[in-house]
């Protein structure tokens, strides 16, 4: 146990602590950036990453993944920000810490199985594009200067990492074009702007709500949406990292770790964050593979503020907004195209739905439910198509092929020509299998219009399990039982 | 005489001739020992994981590209054994080979990748300047 602490923790020293540097200058430009798309101050965010990442480190199942405030999550609290204020977005993302933290005990995260993958495509395509759309508004139509800067920050972030690769490229362009802008004394929109930067570290405090059932009933849809896409993502990072290292992670541990740690944010003044799949990988690519990464990313970070706030909001809003774009790039799943080719249509059309939802709603959670409900649906009419088979030998002769339930029962009964009389009826049951109360009930209906026409009826070739429901629950048979008793 | 030898492939067409050519250098020898390497690049981590159901998927799609090297090596005779790497496929196949005393390293000139079919790959120019055994490159 203490030998596996140790491994995880200072196994890799060297190698934790420069990603854990490299990630922390990653994560401020989106830390700042999510808050703004959330309608907070960028301390909000920042706070909520510092926490998140640092109790992440000791409490989360996946070592080596990289959690802080994330896109996803933001995009989910803008109406409750909006409507009700910062407080009760603290409020909200304790709640998702408890409901997180639950779904962990309760192994939620093998639910994550029923999850078609076109749902988890068209989640991350959903999420880059609101991440894009959310940009817009502090991009287009401000200024000239405005285009002029992000093109260039795109131009940095893109280029230079095909030179030089020690320091992240966004950071490079976020110094540049701050110090240009400074300097120049341009006419920019600064983070300043749009909110304040504090040089504190976050203090503990309740929530200033009131605890009512109204306050309640106000959060806890939001509290929902927010854990259940916060461990979707969280755990889609988790496989990515556990490919990326060829090992394995605990995710119900992850899970709960995650509750923890929104749980903790949220006392803390930050707002409730996630697993982060970029950032996880840029740390695992620059060496992070132990618990010691995440909280050196996290505590380097709160250290960047707390000496550089006053440079922090004098950043132009253009150069995160470059910044965002190249996220939002990265975050999109450009397979998708030839996915859209290759994939059965009713996967494709998940996938397109899942997307058209999110970007109407706003709401990834909807989408995700909705795609999930829809591939259901798909794949209950693809498999609920049953064939029935006639054949005219010495007796009549059905061969039923497919699965008989209660979305196939329809189909089912209306195969059978009721008209035959006095005949032997033989149905086979051989390439078929009876799934619940309402194909046995398919089976007895068919059972019994044959014998009201003075039929004998046989059913042969069923297998073990559809016999044990047709021995339970089948009238048929009851009747055949107590005939000659009679 | 070459023994130990490392054949370097990422499912291209190239690196089926690259396997051809392994087998041709394992038959002058009278033990060959060829591991064939793959590196499952990590930029593509999130793409490959996000359409794949599981990890067990995932794995059997990887092997599945390395099967036309395999058959070209089944088909010569040789014994093999596979390595999947994760990571940077120039760097990480440098590090493997010269972790390892390896008598060549074998590889195609160039991968999957369609904007570089004019030049050398980059990948086979790294692994040429950076690996300490000898290489062959097959066209």
């Amino acid at each position: 146990m203490w030998k596996k602490i140790k491994t995880q923790w200072f196994g890799n020293v060297r190698g934790d602590v420069l990603a854990g540097i490299v990630v922390a200058l990653a994560l401020i430009p989106e830390a700042i950036a999510f808050s703004i798309i959330a309608g907070v101050d960028p301390m909000v965010g920042l706070y909520a990453s510092f926490s998140i990442a640092v109790i992440i480190a000791f409490v989360g199942g996946r070592p080596g993944m990289i959690s802080a405030a994330t896109g996803a999550m933001a995009l989910l609290m803008v109406p409750l920000v909006r409507d009700h204020g910062l407080e009760y977005l603290l409020a909200a993302t304790i709640l998702t810490g408890v409901i997180q933290i639950l779904f962990g005990v309760f192994k939620v995260a093998k639910v994550m199985k029923f999850i078609p993958r076109a749902v988890m495509i068209g989640f991350v395509n959903a999420l880059a594009i609101l991440i894009f759309m959310a940009q817009v508004p502090h991009f287009i139509g401000i200024n000239n200067l405005t285009y002029v800067f992000v093109a260039i920050t795109l131009a940095i972030v893109y280029i230079v990492p095909r030179f030089f690769k020690a320091i992240p490229a966004p950071l490079i362009a976020l110094v540049v074009l701050t110090g240009a802008a400074i300097y120049g004394g341009l006419d920019l929109r600064t983070v300043g702007d749009l909110g304040v930067i504090s040089q504190t570290l976050p203090t503990f405090l309740l929530p200033n709500v009131p605890f009512n059932m109204e306050t309640l009933l106000i959060i806890l849809p939001y509290s929902l949406a927010l854990a259940v896409v916060g461990l979707l993502e969280s755990l889609l990072t988790a496989n990515i990292v556990d490919d990326m290292t060829s090992t394995t992670s605990d995710k119900n541990k992850e899970s709960r770790g995650q509750g923890i740690a929104n749980f903790v944010t949220g006392f803390f003044g930050g707002m409730a964050g996630c697993a982060m799949i970029g950032q996880s990988i840029i740390n695992v690519k620059s060496g992070g593979r132990g618990r010691l990464s995440a909280f050196v990313a996290g505590a380097f970070l709160m250290f960047l503020i707390i000496v550089l706030g006053n440079v922090v909001v004098q950043i132009p809003m253009p150069v995160l907004v470059g910044i965002m774009i190249m996220v939002s790039i990265g975050t999109f799943d450009w397979s998708s195209f030839s996915y859209l080719k290759k994939a059965p249509k009713a996967d494709s059309i998940v996938m397109l739905a899942t997307v058209m939802i999110v970007v109407y709603t706003h709401d990834l959670s909807i989408g995700v439910l909705a795609g999930v409900l829809l591939s259901a649906i798909f794949f209950v009419a693809k498999i609920s198509k049953i064939k029935v088979k006639k054949k005219l030998l010495e007796d009549t002769y059905y061969e039923v092929v497919g699965q008989l339930f209660f979305a196939s029962v329809e189909d089912f009964l209306e195969k059978f020509d009721y008209e035959t009389q006095g005949q032997t009826v033989i149905i086979d049951f051989t390439e078929s299998h009876i799934w619940d109360d309402s194909g046995v009930g398919a089976v007895d209906r068919v059972v019994l219009k044959f014998q009201e026409n003075g039929n004998n009826v046989k059913i042969v070739g069923l297998d073990t399990g559809s016999q044990k429901l047709i021995d339970q629950l089948a009238v048929f048979n009851n009747q055949h039982v107590k005939l000659p008793t009679h | 005489m070459y023994t130990r030898i490392l054949l370097a492939v990422d499912g291209s067409e190239h690196s089926e001739r690259a396997a051809k050519e392994a087998v041709k250098l394992a038959k002058g020898s009278a033990e060959p020992q060829v591991t064939i390497v793959f590196v499952a690049d990590y930029d593509d981590s999130k793409k490959e994981v996000l359409h794949s159901g599981s990890s067990t998927e995932l794995d059997l799609k990887r092997r599945k590209n390395l099967q036309p090297v395999e058959d070209a090596l089944s088909a010569g005779g040789v014994n093999y054994k596979v390595e999947i790497l994760h990571g940077t496929p120039g760097p990480a196949i440098v590090e493997y080979a010269n972790q390892d005393e390896f008598d060549v390293l074998v590889i195609g000139s160039r991968g999957l990748n369609s904007l570089q079919e004019m030049v050398l790959g980059s990948v086979s120019h790294k692994v040429v300047k950076r690996a300490n055994c000898p290489v062959l490159i097959v066209k």
